[in-house]
């Protein structure tokens, strides 16, 4: 139940309301919890409220480190 | 558009296979549980169970809020006239004693499937109206979100059925039970957004084992055992879903729920009373309060004798050890808590393990 999905912020309405497009469908969700997060941002989103944003920095920075150490990297 | 995460990063069969390598070349028996019903789920659909040695046992936890509220609760909604229930998708087809509030909503009741919380607002301009409030911490702070909403427009008519239930208290009264064997655990992903992994860090101190949050994909679960395995003899917490977990948690949130809520004895279904493990609304928001409003009682299911669901929510036995699973009991026809929700420990077995 805890489910949470990604969605992309479109714009914002305010500080505490913006238009997501979770792919493809747009919905308005609560930024209430998120009140810094910026057009572009890919936000994670539960029950219409965004919760935090997503890091594909980080992400790359997993699987990079890991590559590494199982040297999976094609040559 | 473009994902925020190439996904197929998390699923390469390659890595995930070197990973799985060095797993079959650890020996000692262990048994790590998943806290979180989706990593259940995803467990169950990637086929993880069957890929890891035998001597790594993965077992469920409790982390489905459907599967540990009581029954009774839809009986006592069931019983209401004349007001509008509001309820997310998942409560829906879960048995009371007498029907599901699929069935209550045919003969006539008002029953209504939101997206958020928000959405019980709307509907309590229009009348009186509950919102069944279910969830661990990922959902609460929408919950407190939407009860200062309805203080500040107002509404007399909005209030919430609090069944609010908090993942770390959980997680100390299963591990102080004597009768509990886990090595490791695998801590949800989408509640750690909101708690952080600080809320998780009395657990190696406390009870000597480690525990790595993790996300949902298939590499993301792996990486999360071998760490826990690594972890063994020097137990940590790990964040392994740095892509959105932070050390600190969602700060905003987290404040939000601790200025509507405050903590207290909550009932699990299939494990009893935890302490601390559930909320109320602070006395300032009281008046929104469905329990005392409507003279709700909700208490101990009683459950089929023959029923396994506290020693399967424990990790004691697996599903399929029990006398009723698959038997009587069927996803179409639950008799324990651990069948009723897709998410549930027995009926993710029973979808994917059979």
């Amino acid at each position: 139940m805890c489910l949470a999905i990604p969605g992309r912020l479109l714009n914002k309405v305010d500080d505490s309301r913006g238009t997501v497009d979770l792919g493809g469908i747009t919905k308005e969700i609560s930024l209430v919890f998120l009140p810094d997060a910026k057009v572009g941002d890919w936000l994670i989103i539960h029950t219409g409220f965004a919760l935090q944003t997503i890091s594909e920095q980080d992400a790359l920075d997993t699987i990079s480190l890991l590559q590494e150490a199982y040297s999976t990297a094609k040559d | 558009m473009t994902a925020p995460v190439n996904l197929n990063h998390f699923r390469q069969p390659e890595l995930i296979g070197k990973i799985l390598q060095d797993l079959h070349d650890f020996q000692r028996p262990v048994s790590f549980m998943e806290v979180c019903g989706s990593h259940t789920m995803a467990i169950g659909h990637w086929g993880l169970r069957k890929l890891l040695p035998r001597n790594i046992r993965l077992i469920s936890g409790p982390g489905c809020p459907v599967c540990v509220t009581p029954a009774s609760v839809i009986d006592e909604l069931s019983r209401l006239k004349g007001i509008t229930i509001a309820t997310f998708g998942d409560l829906i087809r879960v048995p009371g004693s007498r029907q599901t509030l699929e069935q209550a909503r045919a003969r006539g009741a008002d029953v209504h499937t939101v997206y958020s919380p928000l959405e019980a607002l709307e509907l309590s301009k229009q009348g009186e109206t509950i919102f069944v409030g279910i969830g661990f911490e990922t959902t609460i702070p929408g919950i407190a979100h939407t009860v200062l909403e309805a203080a500040r427009l107002n509404l007399a008519d909005f209030s919430v059925l609090v069944l609010c239930k908090l993942i770390p208290p959980a997680l100390k009264a299963l591990l102080s039970d004597p009768e509990v064997k886990i090595d490791g655990l695998i801590l949800p992903g989408h509640v750690s957004v909101v708690t952080g992994t600080q809320a998780y860090e009395f657990i190696p101190d406390k009870f000597g084992i480690g525990g790595v949050v993790t996300g949902f994909e298939p590499l993301d679960i792996v990486l999360g055992i071998k760490k826990l395995t690594n972890q063994l003899g020097a137990p940590q917490i790990s964040n392994e879903y740095s892509r959105m977990v932070s050390r600190e948690g969602n700060q905003v949130a987290q404040a939000m729920m601790a200025e509507v809520f405050s903590t207290g004895a909550a009932l699990w279904r299939g494990l009893g009373e935890i302490p601390d493990s559930g909320l109320q609304l602070r006395s300032k928001y009281s008046s929104f309060d469905a329990l005392a409003k409507y003279g709700l009682n909700i208490t101990a299911d009683q459950e089929n004798t023959a029923c396994q669901c506290g020693s399967v929510l424990k990790g004691k036995i697996q599903p399929s050890e029990c006398p009723l699973y698959a038997n009587t009991c069927t996803p179409a026809n639950p008799v324990g808590p651990c069948m009723v929700s897709s998410e549930g420990s027995c009926a993710a077995f029973y979808k994917y393990e059979r």
